[in-house]
């Protein structure tokens, strides 16, 4: 499979101002150095907690503000330092579609004009008649009926809603579409409808997905591959068969023991992580997870550990030097 | 099987019981809907027309003077009674709606798009926002009353420099409100889409903004209106707003003030119908916020 999108690197840094100059006083470290990739009509997901940088990741790709560092390609090309006049034609290439779907779609435009806007913005059409059937086949596609396309958002549920998203995103034929939470807001049958309607498009149009969430039970369903990120970095990235069974990372082991089981007498083996996850601003030394591991050790309290590969395309950021998916022992 | 009982026999028709049907006109229904927007869209017409038909509804010359017959009490001839000059106060209030009526649509129109202007730039041009709200903020910091009387110090006085000073006065409050609904829907994860796909700034601003701004941009350009009718006969109550010749309700209430003791009415009318224009134009404006969001807006 050849790489549709390529991550090297990628970091951004908010500052924050204070004082009566606005000087920077300290920085939020919301992404520090992600790399992954994308292959065409692929699945890939990035998971984690809240704050994790996980949306930042996504938003630097669309560049909805530019990364601080790193470097964002497409089909081999750079694309991150580009103006925005260069950038525009390949916006048509990635597009998104958001968490909320009350606030994603403005309330004062028809479904038509929603769904049409992304066309005309790249003259995909030909004329007044070719938009609409245009508009009319994309509401096909999300199975959306077509008489729904001179009504406004309000008049939709929440799943609804998130078809004309996805529509919206379809819309200028993009090969990317970065899915930020997309179906997080939705109830669990919507949700199954969603994610369905998404694996459905990507086999008819051999889409490629970001999908990123903290569901690790919706991720299991429909991914290729997983990277879990922790506090601005990935620590560990690999197929989803090989994460759901053989997690290396003991975050990845905590993240997968919380996923609820639908049977009471399953046996569980919880690993509660306690704590909050440390600020941003000021990242833990050495390992970033260290202040919450259960395995902790001095060497994670100083030195950083790299991705490194822990098995067939495997990477894992820890120092144990344990079997993926065996039970980890106490390294002390 | 079935079996009556005798209680049911005395049982009313159906319609009896049911509330009357509501009633089904057009403006039954909008007035049941938007009660505070059709009472006040009503009251403002009707001043719309005073205004309008001031020549036809005026029984006499506003500006005629008639020595003998001053300080006249409400009658059937002088409906609104007369003042220290014998002119007829119904005529100079129905005139008089002209100038408060054109002060206070020009200053929210003018205010309004003024401040439009500056509050988008300042939301989207990072660089000079706090330049502009810095300046927006000395302007404010200064009651607008005294800003406009000090505007006109510096001009003759005329129904124009009266619009353009309130209009200064105004505007600033505009664009801090226009400014800080940019800054908020420049956030919205619609307005992030439609960057992502391919919409330019201009075409951002003109579909996504700028719609999404008219109803709170609406209800404080009533607020202004209303406060530019205050302002204005303010001005010419202390005698620095409408010339003295051009009857208007702070003109007609300035010349009054050293009777309303004896005379009150004089005082009354002109403040009457400031007092229910203001009243109309706020009402409107209240109404208009809701009625302008189509998340609450029911099909009619």
């Amino acid at each position: 499979m050849t790489k549709l999108l390529e991550v090297f690197d990628l970091k951004k840094h908010f500052p924050i101002r204070a004082g009566l100059l606005g000087g920077v006083t300290a920085k939020v470290h919301a992404v520090d150095g992600v790399s992954f990739d994308v292959a065409k009509g692929e699945t890939v997901s990035l998971v984690g907690e809240s704050g994790c940088g996980k949306s930042t990741v996504g938003r630097a790709i669309l560049r909805l503000f530019a990364p601080t560092a790193g470097q964002v390609h497409i089909d081999g090309n750079r694309i991150d330092d580009l103006s925005p006049a260069e950038l525009r034609p390949l916006r048509r290439r990635i597009q998104v579609v958001f968490q909320d779907p009350f606030s994603s779609l403005n309330p004062r435009m028809r479904v038509r004009d929603i769904i049409g806007e992304p066309i005309l913005n790249f003259s995909l059409s030909s004329s007044g008649s070719d938009l609409e059937d245009q508009v009319a086949t994309l509401m096909d596609k999300v199975r959306l009926p077509r008489d729904a396309m001179n009504r406004f958002p309000h008049e939709f549920s929440g799943g609804q809603r998130q078809r004309i998203g996805i529509a919206r995103a379809l819309a200028p034929g993009a090969d990317l579409i970065i899915c930020d939470e997309a179906v997080s807001a939705l109830d669990v049958s919507v949700k199954a409808q969603i994610v369905n309607l998404l694996s459905d498009l990507q086999d008819e149009l051999g889409l490629a997905l970001l999908f990123i969430s903290h569901d690790l039970a919706i991720v299991e369903h429909l991914t290729h591959r997983v990277a879990v990120m922790y506090l601005g970095k990935i620590v560990e990235f690999t197929d989803r068969r090989t994460l759901f069974s053989m997690a290396h990372h003991p975050y990845t082991a905590a993240l997968l023991s919380a996923v609820p089981v639908p049977d009471p007498d399953a046996p569980r083996n919880r690993i509660i992580l306690t704590g909050d996850v440390p600020s941003p601003i000021d990242p833990p030394s050495g390992c970033r997870f260290h202040t919450r591991c259960p395995f902790v050790f001095d060497r994670c309290r100083i030195e950083e550990p790299p991705l490194r590969i822990v098995g067939p395309a495997h990477v894992s950021a820890c120092h144990l030097e344990h079997a993926p998916g065996e039970v980890i022992a106490h390294a002390a | 099987m079935s079996v009556t009982h005798p209680d049911f026999a005395e049982a009313p028709a159906l319609r009896e019981i049911l509330p009357a049907a509501k009633s089904r006109t057009a403006f039954g229904k909008l007035f049941r809907r938007y009660p505070t927007v059709v009472f006040g869209g009503a009251l403002l017409l009707v001043m719309l027309f005073i205004a309008v038909a001031a020549p036809l509804l005026a029984t006499v010359d506003p500006t005629a003077l008639a020595p003998a017959k001053r300080l006249r009490a409400p009658s059937a001839i002088y409906w609104f009674g007369t003042d220290m000059l014998g002119r007829d106060i119904y005529s100079r209030v129905m005139y008089g709606s002209r100038v408060s009526l054109a002060v206070g649509f020009s200053v929210a129109v003018i205010a309004s798009v003024v401040g439009t202007f500056i509050g988008v730039v300042a939301g989207f041009v990072r660089g000079l926002d706090a330049v502009i709200m810095r300046v927006m903020d000395g302007l404010m910091s200064i009651p607008p009353i005294l800003l406009a009387i000090a505007l006109m110090a510096l001009t003759r006085g005329s129904v124009g420099n009266v619009i353009v000073a309130i209009s200064l006065a105004e505007f600033p409050r505009v664009s801090r409100l226009v400014r800080g609904v940019v800054l908020s829907l420049r956030e919205q994860p619609y307005v992030e889409a439609a960057i992502a796909s391919g919409t330019r700034v201009p075409k951002i601003i003109w579909r996504h903004i700028l719609p999404n701004t008219l109803a709170p941009l609406m209800v404080q350009a009533t607020y202004i209106c209303a406060s530019a009718m205050i302002t204005e006969s303010i001005l010419s109550f202390i005698g620095a707003g409408t010339p003295p010749t051009i009857p208007s309700w702070g003109n007609i209430m300035a010349e009054g003030r050293a009777l309303w003791q004896v005379k009150p009415y004089i005082v009354f009318f002109p403040a009457a119908f400031l007092s229910a224009t203001v009243l109309a134009v706020n009402l409107l404006g209240d109404g208009m916020r809701d009625a302008l969001d189509p998340r609450l807006a029911k099909r009619l």
